[in-house]
Parts: structure tokens; sequence; C-alpha cells
């Protein structure tokens, strides 16, 4: 008699869990959603739990140090007012430049600052989620960025939260364009699970000129990424498939193993 | 083989859930052993020989179906895909428990050690069989190494844990009296 209940357990679960790993894509991503929702107090107690220290610090900070601090911000406020008039200047140039060449106008990013509120548990994923969701205008393939460069693209979004996979995952490939002479591209992919610096750029014409040092930035094309987005230097490069094509290994600007806030570009 | 059915004691049950429950999210927000080791643990595998080799059948089926569930969410893993391989490790111990030492913290390290090593393993081969493309290499090799150490040397800890909170907050089982009034012998003066 036990022996056949524990079949029925066994048969139970494994039931379970083939009805979960066959479900369509959007009722699994509504039941993750689902299921993510039932740790919403945690999050606000791990939230508060990171502030009190942050208040407490405020708190105990002696009056001369505020002072100074905002004097020092005072002195940054009004170094960026002055280059963002610059830059007025520059873009409404631009813009006249494109006008007479008739080139398309270029759209101003605009960007939404994020918190980094979690990472993947599982260690062969390269996943973020952050604080903003469907509520705050986010949709999927959204690029995200940091000061340094790009992190990643938005590949799942709540009303809530959004996961970003970055860069060096397998599902984020990046079309990549080499700042040298022949303006070589090719495809920023996967990485070594350990090191999250560096990442391997693949696809490269067999001549390409690649010194160490070099700026890689997003050639634009696949359509997810605009141009120009900065993503780091030539590490090394060597020859590969009996010299088919080269490959090189990419050090990133951004530091993905301590992202606390990332920006996501809305282009 | 087991043959007498173990009481459901819900206590147990809750509380292995919930210790599951901020597991998962404690592995999700705490980032420390990725930047000291460069691998997150993961603590279900651990649980799961925890509930296989004290919890009852209704237990261990929860914990593999919600664990990998919780886990999923907060991964890109498909949901769903963290189950069978909980289950893979829970149930072999759970039908041969009454053959396992398992006060010893020696064989709690080396079930832990086991089970910790066997699911991440059993889930990448999910992932590929599926045509997933996670993220593999040279250093997965150490990951690997830094999950099953990790895994067994929390067992013994999460065994301990688990007993003081049955202890201090669960409710004990009444010990029967060995005191039965119809077997009491009087003594009396009276003729009965």
């Amino acid at each position: 008699m036990f022996k056949q209940k524990n079949y029925l357990a066994l048969g139970a679960v494994v039931f379970v869990a083939v009805l979960v790993l066959s479900l369509p894509t959007r009722a699994t991503s509504r039941l993750k959603l689902a299921v993510g929702s039932w740790f919403l107090p945690l999050f606000g107690l791990a939230g508060a739990a990171q502030q009190l220290p942050a208040d407490l610090a405020d708190s105990v900070l002696p009056r001369r140090e505020l002072l100074k601090q905002i004097d020092t911000l005072r002195r940054e406020n009004q170094q960026f007012k002055t280059q963002a008039v610059q830059t007025t200047a520059i873009a409404r140039e631009n813009d006249q430049l494109r006008a007479l060449f008739n080139w398309q106008k270029q759209s101003p990013w605009k960007l939404k600052l994020a918190n980094v509120v979690m990472r993947d548990p599982a260690n062969w994923w390269r996943t973020v989620q952050i604080d903003l969701g469907t509520r705050d205008g986010l949709r999927e393939n959204l690029p995200v960025i940091t000061a340094a460069g790009l992190v990643g693209r938005v590949s799942s979004v709540s009303l809530t939260r959004a996961q970003v996979v970055l860069i060096g995952d397998p599902n984020c490939r990046v079309s990549a364009l080499v700042e040298n002479a022949a303006h070589d591209t090719g495809v920023l992919t996967a990485s070594d699970p350990l090191d999250t610096s560096l990442v391997q750029l693949t696809y490269l014409a067999s001549g390409a000129n690649l010194k160490s040092g070099q700026n890689v930035v997003t050639s634009g094309l696949g359509g997810v990424f605009p141009k120009g987005i900065p993503l780091g230097q030539i590490y090394d490069a060597r020859s590969v498939e009996y010299g088919l094509y080269t490959e090189a290994r990419v050090k990133l600007n951004a530091d993905l193993g301590s992202l606390e806030q990332v920006s996501v570009l809305f282009p | 083989m087991l043959d007498v059915p173990v009481p459901m004691n819900i206590f147990q049950t809750i509380l292995i859930l919930a210790f599951a429950f901020l597991a998962v999210f404690g592995e999700a927000v705490c980032d420390a052993p990725r930047h000291l080791l460069g691998a997150q643990i993961n603590l279900l595998p651990a649980l799961m020989i925890f509930a296989a080799l004290n919890a009852g059948l209704p237990t261990l089926a929860l914990l593999a179906v919600l664990g990998g569930l919780w886990f999923d969410t907060f991964s890109a893993n498909p949901l769903g895909i963290s189950i069978l391989p909980l289950l893979a490790v829970g149930w072999p111990v759970y039908l041969r428990r009454d053959l396992i030492l398992r006060d010893l913290p020696f064989a709690q390290f080396v079930l832990g050690a086991a089970a910790s090593a066997a699911v991440p393993a059993l889930t990448i081969l999910m992932l590929l069989s599926g045509s997933q493309e996670p993220m593999l290499g040279w250093g997965s090799l150490w990951q690997w190494i830094v999950m099953t150490a990790g895994g067994a040397v929390a067992t013994p800890f999460i065994f301990a844990l688990m007993d003081w909170c049955n202890r201090a907050l669960g409710y004990q089982v009444r010990t029967e009296n060995s005191f039965r009034p119809d077997r009491e012998i009087q003594r009396s003066r009276k003729k009965i």
C-alpha cells in the first residue's frame, strides 16, 4: 500500500514538472510573475534593511562634512550646466549639418535609472533583476547601460521588475565594431563563467588588424542596440578555424560583477 | 525499505518550506559567495537531504515542486526545470533512509556533497537536452566544486538548525504513561 503511495507521489511531482515545462512562454512568464510576487514582502524588508545603515550614517555625519559635500556638488552641478550648454550647441550644429546632407535626424537617448535588486541564483546564467517594469514603460530588448558602457538588454518584463540578460550570457549577443582603420565588425558572445570582465568577440574578418587597447563599441547592426555605445577594449586576438576568421577577447568597461545601479535606454 | 508510514508533522513541513523560501531569496540577494568563491551556493539540495531523511513523503514532494519553482522564478532557467533534479536526489535517499546513519555529521556531509553535485549536473543536462545554451566553460568545473563543497559543509549545519528549530518551536510527542487505572491493584478490606 505504502509503495503505491510512493509511486503516486512520484508520478504527481513528475506530472507537475512536465506540465509546467510544457506551458507556453506567455503562461510561463505569468506564472513566474505570480510566484515571484510571493517574495514581495521580503523585497520590502531587504530594501529597508539596506537603507537603515545609510540612514544611520547620514544621521551621524557632522554638519561640516555635509556642508563640504554640498559645496562639491554645487561645483559639479555648475560644471555639468556649462557642459550641457556646450552639448546643446554641438547638438544644434550636428542637426544643421545632418539637414544639409539630408541625413536622418538623431533623436536623443532617454534614460531611466534602475536599481539592481537581485542576481541569478544559477551559476550558468548571467542575469540580474531591476526594479523597473511595464508600469515604467519598459519592454523587452531595451538596452541597459551604465556610465562606463553597455551591460546588457531587458529580456523579460513584469509589472514592477525586469530581468536583464548581461553581456557574456549566451542569450545576449551584441554586434560590435572595433574603432580601428578598417572598422572591423564582429559579434560579442559568451564568456568564461568565472571571469565577468572578459568576453569573446567572434566572426571578425581573417585579416583584421587588431591591437590591444583598441576601443570596441556597438555597431548598431541587429536593431537592438543603438550605434556607438562603448563596450570595452581589445585584450588579445587570435586566428581560429585554420585562419577562417579572427577571434578576440574584449575587456569590458562596465564592471558586471558589482552592478548596483543601471540605466535603461529608450532609443 | 520503509514500511511504516511516518506521522505527518505539519510544523516540520512548514519549517522546511520556510527555510527553502528564505534560502532561495538569500541566494538571489546575497552576492558574497559569488564574489569570494566565484560561484553561488545552492542550499536546496542540502535541504532536500534533510527532508528525505526526516520528513514524510508529502513534504519531500512539496519541497521539490515549490523549491524548484521558487529557484526558477529568480533564474533564467525555464520554469520547472529544477523540480526533477531535486526529486531525483531526494527520492533515493528517502527510500533507503533506514539504512543511512542520519545522525552522523559525516554521513550528512557526504550526502550533502553528493546531492549538491548531482542537482546542478542534472539541471545542466536537462537544459542541454532542451536546446538551451547555458554558460559553460572550464570555469564551470570550479563552480561545480564550490557548489559541491558548499552544499556539503552546509548540510550538517542545516540538520543542526532544523533540529534546534523543531525542538524549540515544534510540539513534542506526548509520551504514554505506564500507569493504567484498570490494571491497578486495589487494596482494601472490603470484599469485592
